[in-house]
């Protein structure tokens, strides 16, 4: 027996060390200046945080983290509001069509990105919005709208049917019934679906560096995938990972801190089969 | 909202496959002309586009399927009672929290030709004689990426089975403990088929997002290749060469493969979509 939980301790260990090791090397490697960052050395002998010293001063990362921020809040704030409204319907209102309209919705959420590609393109400058925040805001509405209409309309459902009829008899209109009865109510599952949709508008990638072109309107992302050091064939790895770790640590901490609504989030949409 | 999602969504699609039909490009999207199936029929005849098609093809089989046995293995793990399981559900977290982007750099570096720990840790336990250009090795490059895209997404993987693990009814592995069933018996004949709704969709997911993959390859290895996915392919036409047309047929391709793959996998696999993630 003993051998077994031993054997079975060093396979936990080392899932753990699998799962952290990267993001850990990542940390060290920012840490390191100069030429200590090519070598192999578990912990700089002089630490100095010079690399993220750089990154705001050589890089418009400042800038880059602004953008992010702006892109992600808007489509966060746009899509929940959206999303509330059609939960409603989708999750109360019975008519015709409706399984259909919600398989329809989650069509969305699968297809290609590059798909949307050129059809975006055309609109984004049409709008005028090329190279401005407001061609993410949009982009980004095709993945974070399906998702958080799916799972608002999950949890719509769920809640009982007595509320609703309660305030209607009050002489409540919808409305009303969608703000002051299922608004509170919803608290929970809003915030675990607009942290998930902030993480995916955080993370995205392809539009962002497809709608942006100076190194100014760019995200976080694109702006990691492009740093750029003094000459073109010299990569900053130094600056790349300090950057990697300031975008990362708030969202680690994000997650753990909510770990318990996002897994319950992630489900509730998922795992009804 | 779903005159947004037509406008954003529809509206774009249909774009994209009415520009498959035409010569258009990025500086002339308002005169083109129709060009009927020729940018389908140039697609065919392209080396480099089957090449995407089987990178695609293979990173989706091979990355899902180690990501589904590593994730039900650390789901089970996860399901088990023993102590510090908080330490590491938090641990596995962190792979899935971090940005493709980040993540994709991340082991780039590690990869490095000349600096990457990986080649200074192999080197050092002597299973490698001398430094591999891991990303720029046309045999080593899809595995790598494959790689890293396991690290990434299995804690999704393990999640979506972990929450299936937990709603399973005590009473049930109560009645076999009793009964003396050993336990992998225990596990292909009550666990497996109980969770199989959860772990198709799970697969189903991750498959559909392994299909259309980007920023992995784009970051990692470029415009490589051996290791260039349909998506990479599609973009590199439709924005680094400008073809919209030729770009935007490639694709419309990929929306079909995902469909047929959706098809199947719902059929097949009798998944019910009742809520999507």
């Amino acid at each position: 027996m003993g051998l077994r939980r031993i054997a079975f301790a060093l396979v936990v260990l080392g899932i753990v060390v699998w799962a952290v090791f990267p993001f850990a090397w990542a940390i060290v490697t920012s840490l390191k200046a100069g030429s200590a960052l090519f070598t192999a050395e578990a912990w700089p002998s002089q630490p100095s945080l010079a690399n993220y010293g750089a990154i705001f001063r050589e890089q418009p990362f400042g800038r880059n983290i602004l953008n992010s921020l702006l892109a992600a809040s808007a489509v966060v704030a746009l899509s929940l509001g959206l999303a509330v409204l059609a939960a409603y319907a989708l999750g109360r209102v019975r008519f015709r069509g409706r399984g259909l309209l919600l398989f329809v919705v989650l069509g969305v959420s699968m297809f290609p990105q590059v798909a949307v590609l050129s059809g975006l393109f055309e609109l984004v400058r049409w709008l005028g919005l090329y190279n401005r925040i407001g061609s993410l805001v949009l982009s980004y509405l095709i993945f974070t709208l399906p998702f958080t209409v799916w799972v608002l309309t999950t949890f719509m459902r769920e809640l009982p049917k007595e509320l609703e009829e309660a305030a209607m008899v009050d002489g409540a209109g919808p409305f009303v019934i969608v703000t002051r009865v299922f608004l509170p109510l919803m608290g929970p599952a809003l915030a675990a679906t607009g942290l998930l949709a902030f993480i995916a508008a955080w993370n995205e990638f392809l539009f962002a560096l497809t709608f942006t072109l100076t190194d100014d309107a760019r995200t976080v992302p694109v702006a990691i995938a492009l740093m750029s050091g003094a000459s073109q064939y010299e990569l900053p790895w130094g600056q790349i990972m300090a950057a990697s770790v300031v975008v990362t640590v708030p969202l680690i901490g994000l997650v753990l801190l909510f770990q318990r609504r996002i897994v319950s989030g992630l489900t509730a949409g998922a795992v009804k089969g | 909202m779903l005159v947004v999602l037509a406008g954003v969504a529809g509206w774009p699609l249909f774009r994209t496959v009415f520009f498959s039909f035409t010569d258009a490009t990025l500086a002339t999207l308002d005169g083109f002309q129709g060009v009927g199936l020729d940018n389908y029929l140039w697609l065919m005849r392209d080396p480099v586009w089957w090449r995407a098609v089987w990178n695609t093809l293979v990173f989706t089989v091979v990355s899902v399927g180690i990501e589904t046995a590593l994730g039900l293995g650390i789901a089970l793990i996860l399901n088990a009672h023993l102590p510090g399981r908080g330490l590491l559900r938090a641990a596995v977290l962190i792979p899935w929290a971090i940005p493709t982007v980040v993540s994709a750099q991340m082991w780039g570096w590690m990869f490095h030709d000349l600096y990457g720990v990986v080649n200074a840790i192999l080197m050092g336990l002597g299973l490698i004689a001398e430094p591999r250009a891991w990303t720029a090795d046309p045999d080593l490059a899809l595995p790598v990426v494959i790689a890293v895209d396991v690290w990434k997404s299995t804690p999704f993987m393990a999640l979506l089975i972990l929450a299936a693990l937990q709603m399973l009814p005590r009473d049930l592995y109560e009645a076999a403990r009793v009964d003396g069933v050993h336990p992998v018996r225990v596990f292909v004949r009550i666990t497996l088929p109980l969770i199989r709704p959860a772990l198709m969709v799970a697969v189903l997911f991750r498959t559909l997002d392994a299909l259309r993959v980007f920023d992995l390859m784009y970051v990692l290895t470029g415009n490589s290749r051996s290791t260039m996915s349909m998506s990479v392919y599609a973009r590199q036409y439709l924005i680094d060469f400008q073809d919209v047309g030729y770009g935007s047929a490639a694709a419309t391709v990929l929306v079909l493969v995902l469909a047929v793959a959706t098809v199947l996998a719902v059929t097949l696999g009798r998944v019910r979509v009742d809520a999507g993630r």
